[in-house]
């Protein structure tokens, strides 16, 4: 069983960090997890990614041409990445940013106003969780209770008064998505 | 066992101070840089020597000056910077002095970019000074490893009284995965004979890399040349996917290694008979173990991420036995497992018409 995510977009919208607590909480779970982010100049504004691939098994590489899930937080992400899903996967999609359709039948779309419902949370920086909340609802690698984990225990000192937050944006995505989920 | 879910300069720079790092001088460069960046931090707070030099020149003459007198000491760069370490590096070998020094590598020649690569592997092999000498090289593929290899990287400097390069790339660097780092080890050791400490009471010793007649130089490179004969012989070091029935042995190190094996593992499912060696010491190269193995197997594919030069290596190694066919990526490409199957089938198909 291996599963490879792709996070994609500006940097500042959490991206990275949303890759790092997937990892946390696959390593929580007792699996092997690889996260490799683009570190090039993107990180200071411009459309950044990183990859998470969790197996069972060591994992080999931890890059793939075709990865089983996107999840694309801005317009450029969507554009680049969506060609590139793994048929049958899933693509996750910031609908507060990204108006476009995929025209794609041979993948899931997953379309979640995750800059909306984190505004309506209360902070703009929590659509990156609520994001994942969605996506662990709707292909379930993990445990939502393992994402919390991971945030109890990797969320750092200076943003700890965010946790509670934390947990109701994961529980707001993980609720959307079901309800899609359901309706499909 | 705890894991930690760490990225690789980190794991590299954490496991220095964990075998007992007393002295780190450096600069900055991507991608890197996270390793100077936490030393930074780290060594100060335990009252160790940590200093960012004003370039890379100075600060591999700062690990010379350090390593002659007994310290345990370690830089790192990538590549454009390491090609600046060369004369220090050089006049570190002439005077047989024991250091860690890793190349996270990056895209070249030139300024090239910050993407992964493998393009300095005939220099960490085969030039990484002037004059008759070779490093110890170590090349990790994960962060577990680079993170064992460290420990290993200061023990063999020691034993050798020689420098140890890991020569890691962009992707070993800024990986993150789970991995287990050992214990603090205890800094006091006896002082080595070498080390200058100040001559009172005892007789005055030298550290240089220089002497002028001819056959006082010859006689310190036979020296040196018998010590690495013996690292030769003893520490030629790699590990072994599938090989015992493999008809195409694949060779590939490091980051090229770890991305070669899925290839290999998606090969073995559709019935290939191929297994995967990758070397994890590029200097001494396990000549040995290739040349074992090309005795049983019909054909060879070296994947790097460069235009193919431990390529050289697999083919002095196994002699025009069997054929060695290369697939590679350059400038910073780092290879999908895809294109090394595709390579892998062609390669293998090849193989069963000569067969």
């Amino acid at each position: 069983m291996q599963k490879e995510f792709l996070f994609a977009g500006f940097g500042g919208q959490g991206v990275m960090f949303a890759g790092q607590l997937l990892a946390y909480a696959a390593m929580e779970e007792g699996l092997e997890v690889t996260w490799i982010p683009s570190y090039g100049p993107e990180m200071r504004g411009g459309t950044a990614h990183c990859f998470v691939v969790i197996s069972d098994k060591p994992i080999g590489s931890p890059v793939t041409r075709h990865p089983k899930v996107a999840v694309a937080f801005n317009l450029p992400s969507f554009t680049k990445y969506e060609p590139v899903v793994a048929a049958g996967g899933l693509l996750a999609v910031n609908a507060s940013l990204v108006e476009p359709i995929t025209s794609r039948t041979d993948i899931t779309q997953l379309r979640v106003p995750a800059t909306q419902i984190a505004d309506e949370v209360g902070d703009l920086r929590l659509a990156n969780v609520v994001m994942l909340g969605a996506v662990l609802t709707a292909y379930q690698a993990l445990p939502l209770d393992a994402l919390r984990r991971a945030l109890e225990k990797h969320t750092p000192e200076h943003r700890r008064n965010l946790l509670n937050l934390n947990y109701q944006a994961l529980a707001r995505g993980a609720e959307l998505a079901a309800g899609m989920v359901q309706s499909a | 066992m705890t894991r930690e879910l760490l990225k690789g300069n980190v794991a590299i720079a954490e496991a220095a101070v964990r075998a007992g790092l007393d002295a780190y001088f450096g600069y900055p460069i991507t991608p890197q840089t996270e390793l100077l960046e936490y030393l930074s931090q780290r060594m100060t707070d335990l009252g160790r020597v940590f200093l960012q030099a004003e370039s890379e020149v100075a600060a591999i003459n700062m690990v010379y000056g350090a390593a002659a007198t007994g310290a345990r000491v370690m830089t790192s760069s990538s590549s454009p910077g390491f090609s600046l370490m060369q004369e220090g590096m050089s006049y570190i070998a002439g005077s047989e002095l024991p250091c860690v020094i890793v190349d996270v590598m990056r895209g070249g020649p030139g300024l090239g970019n910050i993407h992964p690569s493998q393009g300095d592997y005939f220099q960490v092999t085969r030039s990484a000074g002037h004059g008759d000498f070779h490093p110890i090289v170590l090349a990790p593929a994960t962060v577990q490893e680079a993170v064992d290899f460290v420990t290993l990287a200061f023990d063999l400097a020691d034993q050798y009284r020689h420098m140890v390069l890991i020569a890691a790339d962009g992707q070993v660097g800024q990986m993150m995965e789970p991995a287990e780092l050992p214990p603090m080890r205890d800094r006091n050791r006896p002082e080595p004979d070498y080390a200058l400490t100040g001559a009172a009471g005892r007789e005055r010793r030298v550290v240089h890399s220089l002497h002028m007649q001819a056959d006082e130089e010859e006689a310190f490179n036979l020296k040196l040349q018998k010590k690495l004969k013996q690292i030769k012989k003893t520490e030629q070091r790699s590990i072994e996917y599938f090989t015992e029935d493999a008809e195409l042995l694949v060779i590939g190190y490091g980051t090229a290694g770890r991305i070669a094996y899925t290839a290999v593992e998606a090969a073995r499912e559709r019935g290939i008979k191929v297994g995967l060696l990758r070397p994890q010491t590029l200097w001494p190269f396990p000549v040995q173990r290739i040349s074992e193995l090309a005795d049983r197997a019909s054909g060879c594919l070296v994947v790097e991420m460069n235009a193919g030069q431990m390529l050289e290596d697999v083919r002095l190694a196994i002699g025009g036995q069997i054929p060695v066919k290369f697939y590679g990526r350059m400038g910073g490409v780092v290879p999908m497992p895809d294109e090394i199957l595709t390579a892998i089938e062609e390669n293998y198909s090849r193989l069963q018409i000569l067969v």
